[in-house]
C-alpha cells in the first residue's frame, strides 16, 4: 500500500488519514493532543465549511471542529 | 474546613456530580464551557463537613482561556480532588488525570457517563484502572445518581497516588496510551442512521437550513408559550386582582401613599403599564408582561443546551463570527445574553483572547436586548404593528454586525480559530430541564422584582423632588434636536440603567409616535448596559476595557439614534 503525506486541510469530506506529526508550537500540539487528536490516530474529515470556514473531523467516534489554520498544521498519511 | 475540588475535562458531567454530592443545584448542559465560574457547596465526608468546589472544565493544567485558569488555580488549594472522567472517552481524559495525580494530592476518579459508555460498546476494567492509577476509581452516572454513594464512601480512602510519579509531557502521552490499552475494550460499532442525521446538522449544505429552522422554531415556541401563559394564566389572575387593588386605592384615598402604592389613575381606573405604583405597575410588569416570556425562553434554551445542538450551531456560525473578530463559540454569549446579559457577559470567558472577549462583551451589551426588555418591546410596540418591532431588531442586528466588523479592525490582539469538541446528541431529561428552567426563572424573580420595586420607588421620589424635570431640561437638546424624541425620554434612559424593562414601560406615558418609540427603544438597548451587567463587565474587562466599551456604546447610540431619526422622521 502506498501512502502519501498530506495536511489535514487537503483531505476532502469523507477522506481519512493517520496522524503522523504536527507542524506547530508545543502549545498548539498540546491543545490538539489533549482533545484527543494525537499521533497514530485515524482522522476522518466530516465536512469542510466554505469561505475559509472550519473543518470538522471525527476521531475515536467524537467530532471536533477546528479552524483551517490549525488543520493545515496537522500532517496525515493517506492511503492511496 | 477541608476543600474537595471536582476537576475534569469540559462537558464530562462535573456539575451533575457536584449537584449529587452537595444537593446544591447548579446549571448543567450538554456543551463544553457551561461552568465558567466556580460553584461552591457543602457535603459530609466521614461525619465531618467539607467544602466542595465545582471547577470549570479544562483539558490540561496549562490553561488556554480564563475559565481554565480558574480551574488550574483552584487545584492548588485542594485537599482532595475528585477527578471526573468521561468513560466514553477515557484516553482523552487520562492526560488531565495523570497531571492531577502527579501533583501528589489525595484523589479519587469518578468514571462518569458509565451508562453511555455501555451503550457505545465500551468496557473498562475498573479494578485494573484503579491498580494502574493507584487511587480509588468508581463508575458513576451523574444524571441518575448511580455510583454516587460508593464514590462518597471511597473518598474516605483517597490518598496521593503511589504509582503515578511526575513525568515529562511526552512520557505522559506514552502513559496515557499504555493505560488505555490495558484497561479498555471497544466493540466495533457501525454508523447508525442517527449518526447520519447528526452529521447532517454540521455540514454546511444541510446544516444551515436546519439551523434556520431550529432558530425559527425556538423563536415561535417562545412566543407561543409566552402568549399562552399570559392569556391563560396571568391576565385572568390580574382580572381577579384588579378589584382588590381598586379597594386598596379607595381605602388609601388621594395622597403620597396612594401615589407610591397605586400610582396615577386614568379615568378613575388603574392602568397597569402607566400607573407607576408598586402594587400596580410594580407587580404587573414583572409578572404579567415579562415572567411568561422568561419562562418560555429558558425552557427553550434549556432544551437547546441539553440536546448538544449549540456547539454545532457554533461550528456553522464560525465563518461569520470570524469576520467580527470572534469565532463560532461567540454565539454562546449571544444566546445566553438573550435571556439575561449577566450570564451572557460571563460566558465570554469561553473565548481565548482579550480581543475576542472585549468584542463579544461589547457587541452583546450593544445589540442583544435581554428577554425582559424584549418582552416589553413587544408589549409596547407590538400594538402599533409588528413591523415596528421588526425595525428595532433589524437595526440591532445591523449594529451587531457593523460594530463587529469595525471593532475587529481597530481592536488590537489575536483572534485564534475555533477549536471545539462536538458533544453527542442527547435526549433532554425532562426533570433536569424543568429544574434548570425553574432555577433561572427563580433567579429572575429574585433579582428583577426587587430592582423593579426600587426603580419605581426612585422614579416617584425623584419626580416629587423635581429632579426628573431638571434632567429632562438638561438633556432636551440631545433628545429633541438629535434623536427627535421628547425630552422626558431622558428619564427613561436614566431608569434604564436600573432596569431596562421598566424603562421601556416608562416611554408609554410620553405619548410618542411609533417611529419615536422605535428610536427610544433602540437607544435603550444600545446606550449602556443595566447596572447588573455593568458590574460583571467591569469585572471581566477591567477599568480600561469597560471605559472603552462604554465609549463604543455611547458613540454607537448617538450615531444610530441620529440615523434612525433621519430615516424614520426626517429633520
Amino acid at each position: 500500500m502506498i501512502t502519501m503525506e498530506k495536511t489535514l486541510l487537503d483531505l476532502e469530506s469523507g477522506m481519512r488519514g493517520t496522524l503522523i506529526r504536527f507542524a506547530g508550537t508545543p502549545g498548539f500540539v498540546r491543545k490538539l493532543r489533549t482533545i484527543g487528536i494525537r499521533e497514530g490516530k485515524t482522522l476522518t474529515v466530516v465536512t469542510r465549511h466554505p469561505l475559509g470556514g472550519p473543518v470538522v473531523i471525527e476521531v475515536d467516534g467524537r467530532e471536533v471542529t477546528l479552524g483551517r489554520g490549525m488543520a493545515v498544521r496537522v500532517i496525515v498519511d493517506v492511503a492511496t | 474546613m477541608k476543600l474537595v475540588v471536582l476537576m475534569g475535562n469540559p462537558n464530562v458531567g462535573k456539575s451533575g456530580i457536584f449537584s449529587r454530592l452537595t444537593g446544591t443545584r447548579v446549571i448543567t448542559s450538554n456543551y463544553p464551557g457551561t461552568t465558567v465560574d466556580v460553584s461552591r457547596g457543602k457535603m459530609r465526608l466521614s461525619g465531618t463537613p467539607v467544602e466542595v468546589i465545582d471547577a470549570p472544565g479544562t483539558y490540561s493544567l496549562t490553561p488556554t482561556n480564563p475559565a481554565e485558569e480558574v480551574a488550574a488555580g483552584i487545584l492548588a488549594q485542594a485537599d482532595l480532588v475528585v477527578n471526573v472522567v468521561d468513560a466514553t472517552n477515557l484516553e482523552r481524559n487520562l492526560y488531565l488525570t495523570l497531571e492531577t495525580l502527579e501533583r501528589g494530592v489525595p484523589a479519587a476518579v469518578a468514571l462518569n457517563l458509565w451508562d453511555e459508555a455501555g451503550h457505545q460498546g465500551i468496557t473498562i476494567d475498573v479494578a485494573a484502572l484503579e491498580a494502574l492509577l493507584g487511587v480509588p476509581v468508581v463508575p458513576t452516572v451523574g444524571l441518575s445518581g448511580q455510583g454516587i454513594r460508593e464514590l462518597v464512601e471511597r473518598l474516605g480512602e483517597a490518598h496521593p497516588s503511589e504509582t503515578i510519579q511526575p513525568m515529562s509531557e511526552e512520557e505522559r502521552w506514552v502513559a496515557v496510551g499504555r493505560i488505555t490499552g490495558a484497561v479498555q475494550t471497544i466493540a466495533h460499532r457501525h454508523h447508525t442512521l442517527g449518526d447520519r442525521i447528526a452529521e447532517a446538522s454540521i455540514r454546511p449544505v444541510t446544516g444551515l437550513p436546519i439551523a434556520l429552522a431550529v432558530i425559527a422554531a425556538a423563536f415561535l415556541a417562545v412566543r407561543w408559550i409566552g402568549e399562552g401563559l399570559i392569556s391563560l394564566v396571568f391576565e385572568p389572575l390580574f382580572d381577579l386582582y384588579t378589584p382588590i387593588a381598586m379597594t386598596i386605592s379607595d381605602l388609601l384615598g388621594p395622597g403620597v401613599l396612594h401615589e407610591i402604592l397605586i400610582g396615577r389613575l386614568f379615568d378613575g381606573e388603574i392602568d397597569y403599564v402607566q400607573s407607576m405604583g408598586l402594587l400596580t405597575t410594580g407587580l404587573f410588569v414583572p409578572l404579567a408582561m415579562i415572567l411568561p416570556y422568561i419562562v418560555a425562553f429558558y425552557l427553550v434554551l434549556s432544551i437547546l443546551e441539553d440536546t448538544g445542538y449549540l456547539p454545532r450551531l457554533a461550528t456553522l456560525a464560525d465563518t461569520f463570527f470570524h469576520r467580527l473578530g470572534m469565532h463560532g463559540y461567540g454565539i454562546i454569549p449571544v444566546f445566553l445574553g438573550f435571556g439575561c446579559n449577566v450570564p451572557g457577559a460571563l460566558a465570554t470567558r469561553v473565548l481565548e483572547t482579550k480581543k475576542q472577549r472585549f468584542i463579544a462583551a461589547t457587541l452583546m451589551s450593544l445589540a442583544i436586548p435581554c428577554m425582559a426588555q424584549i418582552a416589553m418591546i413587544f408589549g409596547v410596540l407590538g400594538p402599533f404593528g409588528m413591523h415596528y418591532v421588526a425595525m428595532v431588531f433589524v437595526t440591532l442586528a445591523l449594529v451587531y454586525v457593523v460594530a463587529g466588523l469595525i471593532l475587529n479592525r481597530i481592536v488590537p490582539g489575536e483572534c485564534p480559530e475555533i477549536f471545539l469538541e462536538i458533544p453527542p446528541y442527547r435526549m433532554p431529561d425532562l426533570r433536569a430541564t424543568a429544574t434548570k428552567t425553574w432555577m433561572r426563572v427563580r433567579g429572575f424573580i429574585g433579582e428583577a422584582i426587587p430592582y423593579l420595586f426600587l426603580g419605581i420607588l426612585l422614579v416617584n421620589l425623584l419626580y416629587a423632588v423635581g429632579f426628573l424635570d431638571l434632567l429632562s431640561v438638561a438633556f432636551a437638546p440631545v433628545m429633541e434636536n438629535w434623536l427627535g424624541i421628547p425630552a422626558g425620554a431622558a428619564v427613561a434612559l436614566l431608569v434604564g440603567f436600573l432596569r431596562k424593562d421598566l424603562a421601556v414601560g416608562m416611554l408609554v406615558p410620553l405619548g410618542m409616535s411609533p417611529e419615536q418609540l422605535v428610536i427610544a427603544v433602540t437607544m435603550l438597548s444600545i446606550y449602556f448596559p443595566c447596572v447588573a451587567t455593568f458590574v460583571v463587565l467591569f469585572r471581566e474587562l477591567g477599568v480600561r476595557g469597560m471605559l472603552a466599551a462604554a465609549g463604543v456604546m455611547v458613540t454607537t447610540a448617538l450615531l444610530v439614534g441620529g440615523a434612525l431619526r433621519a430615516v424614520l422622521i426626517g429633520f
